[in-house]
């Protein structure tokens, strides 16, 4: 066991933290501590720019592999990265779907043509993706999607309705899993396409959420295209590619949303201080466990990382159920200690009914951490059935 | 940056796994639960002599084997996991750690090379019987020390000694002068040291013995008092580094509670199904299971502290820093793993059904022994108030 960053690693964060000192200023100087979940409304052409610039000095998807445009660094890079990025108030990474999504996906199952188009838009900073899986009738029944996909003169023509998409309307693309052949069985007959957002056959409806922002909205396909070749993987194969796609989105989570829940935390700690509620015996209480919490969180992510295989083992199985409930845990926390105060909002601006505070934000919008990227109940059946071996439920 | 542990750990870890297999089983710890002195001394004879386990972390020049706080956690967790009955946490944890922290040259090199050879046992006692239930630490110390020319004269109570009925060395905390004199010293003493009562106190969990102490004015001489540290620190040390290792017990402990509960999940029909396959029964061993992980963590990163601790210690370069961070790093993983033992000993009842509520079963050992752990050294309570201060929440004002 080794506790302490080596020489290049305390280098690299040196470098990270000149960088953003240098260039997190000027215009972006408004974006610090913005976006984000809760806030992803949030002054979207600017966090475009920004997106920009950081792909220009090469600070998108640096986990990637060189050849696919990123610094193939290792992951504690990425931690110590993620740690002063948001150290230096950088704002929510509005690319985040396609950087740490889509484009493991392309890397993993896209065929060469695929990388090539469009895995340097992600990096590069200047398109967006949103991921259209959920439907009215396939939520945590994924498999029961009911769009439909079909091959008519060199293009797939798509009909049907996506819900909850995520960053939908100021997304270039999304990656839409379709039924491509209606008499297989359900997990069958699934493929999963590439489609650009901007083109006639898409209406995008956003959904005003807890919070009073919106950043899912409904997407309706009626004779939407794509090409030909914009499908992942083979055609009627794209479960297995949506399943690769979800593995990285409950695996990546833990490390970048850590470094923003501390943030809350010190924000709760200064709170209780201010306020008095740091005296309270049963507060005193809560807060030492949501520290511990944390910690725990980081500890979880190091082992984790220090396990060779890419393979999500154990120790990865329970991430999202963990890191879910301390932060729906800490936000109850976080209104108590405010007490009275956490019923005030700040005056009304410009996007939804009125501005919350940071910390309003993450309590309401923790309500649906355990609720996206597997439910609390779904994450509890994979733990079961996969890490514990217990017999699945009749289905 | 490398947080897993070692092939050499590992290797400890199997080795004790298969000591403790045959040795460890449901009928030794029967066995031993039933004896006034707790554990079999023909068992405890060969983990020393085969296995050198009480060795383990003293010094090669105190003739142990040398390894450090990190190495104790596999074995740890394994004793935790079989419930093991034996004088090791006592004699290791709390006394030969005492030794390391506090005793002198000469005190290290009269006890340690008996201890590691397995001729010797240990404990420390600090707790009085009138101690305030919430008081911990120095704050529960009862018994005085008197000065004298040629040494001290203890007056008092210490209660809650681990093996302090049976163990050879006993270390004790005491206020030098009298309570008010905010000077405390840790003194060593043989067990059979005149004008000292030991008496074996029956307990609700039988695989840990406790028992207390009257000093009934005990005269020492003046090396019995261990100096190579200040004594309210020392002790604070000590308390941590044993903190940390029962924390990794109860990691060991409470993933045999998910063991037996996910077997038994899987084999256990009713309604014509496994009892697994509902929802219900599957979520508790999901929950536990990230309990115990998370446990893990905690103690295995407490358990690196402290050897990083005891290493800065040898090189005499001990830091207020390190200091603190052990404080944090104990007390984390001490609320968290007894949190985490409790609730899996007790699910694991829970989803054995009857059959769990029977003294046949060993669910109940593993039920008492997570509520043993966790009133020892400090409830969760008292370990979150402490990462409370720590934090600095309360002194703003
Ligand atoms: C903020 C937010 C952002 C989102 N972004 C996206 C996005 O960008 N793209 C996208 O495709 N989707 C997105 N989603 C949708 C998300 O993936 C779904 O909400 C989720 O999969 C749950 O589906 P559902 O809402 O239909 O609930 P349901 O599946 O209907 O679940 C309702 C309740 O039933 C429980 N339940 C369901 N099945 C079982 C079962 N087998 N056993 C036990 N309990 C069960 C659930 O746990 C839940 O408590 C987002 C959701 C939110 C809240």
């Amino acid at each position: 066991m080794d506790l302490e960053l080596t020489q290049e690693q305390l280098s690299f964060r040196a470098e990270v933290r000149a960088w953003l000192a240098e260039n997190l200023t000027g215009r972006f100087e408004s974006l610090k501590g913005r976006g984000g979940p809760g806030d992803e409304h949030y002054a979207v052409d600017l966090r475009m720019d920004w997106n920009r610039v950081m792909g220009a000095a090469g600070w998108n998807c640096i986990g990637w592999p060189k050849q696919h445009g990123g610094r193939a660094v290792p992951l504690m890079e990425e931690v110590i990265f993620n740690e002063e990025y948001v150290r230096a108030g950088g704002p929510g990474r509005i690319g985040h779907i396609g950087e740490t999504l889509l484009g493991p996906t392309l890397i993993h199952f896209g065929s060469a043509a695929q990388q090539q188009k469009y895995l340097p838009g992600i990096v590069d900073g200047s398109e967006i993706w949103c991921q259209g899986y959920s439907e009215p009738n396939a939520g945590s029944d994924l498999a029961n999607i009911q769009t439909t996909a079909e091959l008519k003169d060199g293009k797939w023509v798509i009909h049907g309705q996506k819900i909850w998409t995520s960053l939908a309307p100021w997304a270039d693309y999304c990656f839409v899993l379709c039924r491509t052949d209606k008499s297989a069985q359900k997990h069958k007959g699934i493929s999963y396409l590439l489609v650009p957002m901007r083109q006639p056959g898409i209406t995008i409806v956003p959904i005003e959420q807890i919070t009073g922002g919106s950043e899912f909205a409904e997407v309706f396909f009626d004779g939407a295209t794509t090409d030909e070749d914009n499908v992942v993987g083979a055609v009627n194969d794209g479960w297995r590619v949506a399943m690769g796609t979800l593995a990285f989105e409950r695996g990546a989570s833990t490390l970048a949303q850590q470094q923003q829940f501390q943030k809350e935390f010190d924000l709760v700690v200064a709170a209780a201080k201010r306020n008095g509620a740091s005296k309270d015996p049963v507060l005193r209480q809560r807060i030492a466990d949501a520290w511990i919490g944390l910690k725990i969180m980081r500890l979880n992510a190091l082992r984790t990382l220090s396990v060779d295989s890419t393979e999500l083992g154990r120790e990865a199985s329970f991430a999202k159920l963990y890191w879910s409930n301390w932060h729906r845990d800490f936000g109850e926390l976080a209104m108590e200690v405010l007490g009275a105060e956490s019923e005030l909002a700040l005056p009304p601006a410009e996007h939804g009914p009125y501005e919350l505070t940071t910390l309003q934000k993450s309590f309401l919008f923790a309500r649906s951490d355990t609720i996206y990227a597997g439910t609390n109940q779904i994450q509890r059946n994979i733990i079961g059935e996969r890490a514990l071996g217990l017999p699945r439920e009749p289905r | 940056m490398e947080f897993r542990f070692t092939e050499d750990q590992n290797e400890l870890r199997s080795q004790a796994r298969r000591f403790l297999a045959a040795e460890s089983t449901a009928a030794h710890v029967d066995k031993a639960m039933k004896t006034e002195l707790g554990y079999d001394p023909d068992v405890w004879a060969r983990v020393a002599g085969e296995l050198g386990w009480p060795g383990l972390v003293i010094p090669e020049a105190y003739e142990g084997i040398g390894l450090g706080q990190l190495d104790l956690h596999p074995l740890l967790e394994e004793m935790g996991r079989h419930v093991f009955c034996a004088p090791f946490f006592s004699t290791v944890c709390l006394g030969a750690n005492a030794l390391l922290v506090a005793g002198t040259t000469a005190q290290k090199q009269a006890h340690l090379p008996a201890i590691a050879a397995g001729e010797l046992t240990a404990t420390l006692g600090y707790r009085g019987p009138s101690a305030p239930a919430l008081a911990e630490g120095a704050s529960a110390v009862t018994l005085v020390a008197e000065e004298r020319a040629a040494g001290f004269t203890l007056t008092g109570d210490v209660s809650y000694v681990v093996d302090g009925h049976s163990a050879g060395l006993l270390i004790v905390a005491a206020w030098v002068g009298d309570e008010s004199s905010g000077e405390l010293g840790l003194f060593a003493l043989p067990g059979d040291t005149a004008g000292l009562t030991r008496t074996y106190l029956p307990t609700m969990d039988q695989t840990r013995r406790l028992a207390s102490l009257r000093f009934d004015g005990v005269q020492l001489d003046k090396d019995a008092r261990l100096t190579g540290m200040e004594g309210g620190r020392a002790l604070s040390v000590i308390l941590d580094l044993a903190a940390v290792g029962l924390a990794a017990e109860q990691v060991g402990a409470a993933e045999a509670c998910l063991d037996m509960a996910v077997e038994y999940a899987k084999v256990r029909q009713q309604f014509g199904r496994p009892i697994g396959s509902f929802q219900s029964i599957k979520h508790i061993c999901a929950d536990m299971l990230l309990k115990v992980e998370c446990a893990r963590s905690a103690a295995f990163y407490a358990s690196a502290v402290a050897a990083q601790l005891m290493a800065d210690m040898e090189g005499g370069k001990l830091t207020e820093q390190k200091g603190r961070e052990l404080a944090e790093a104990a007390s984390s993983a001490k609320a968290y793993c007894s949190d985490a033992f409790f609730h899996c000993a007790g699910q694991s009842i829970q989803v054995h059904g009857g059959i769990g509520f029977t003294w046949e079963h060993a669910a109940h050992l593993y039920f008492k022994r997570a509520q043993s752990s966790r009133a020892l050294l400090g409830s969760a309570q008292h370990h979150r108030e402490r990462v409370a201060t720590l934090l600095g929440l309360g002194d703003e004002a």
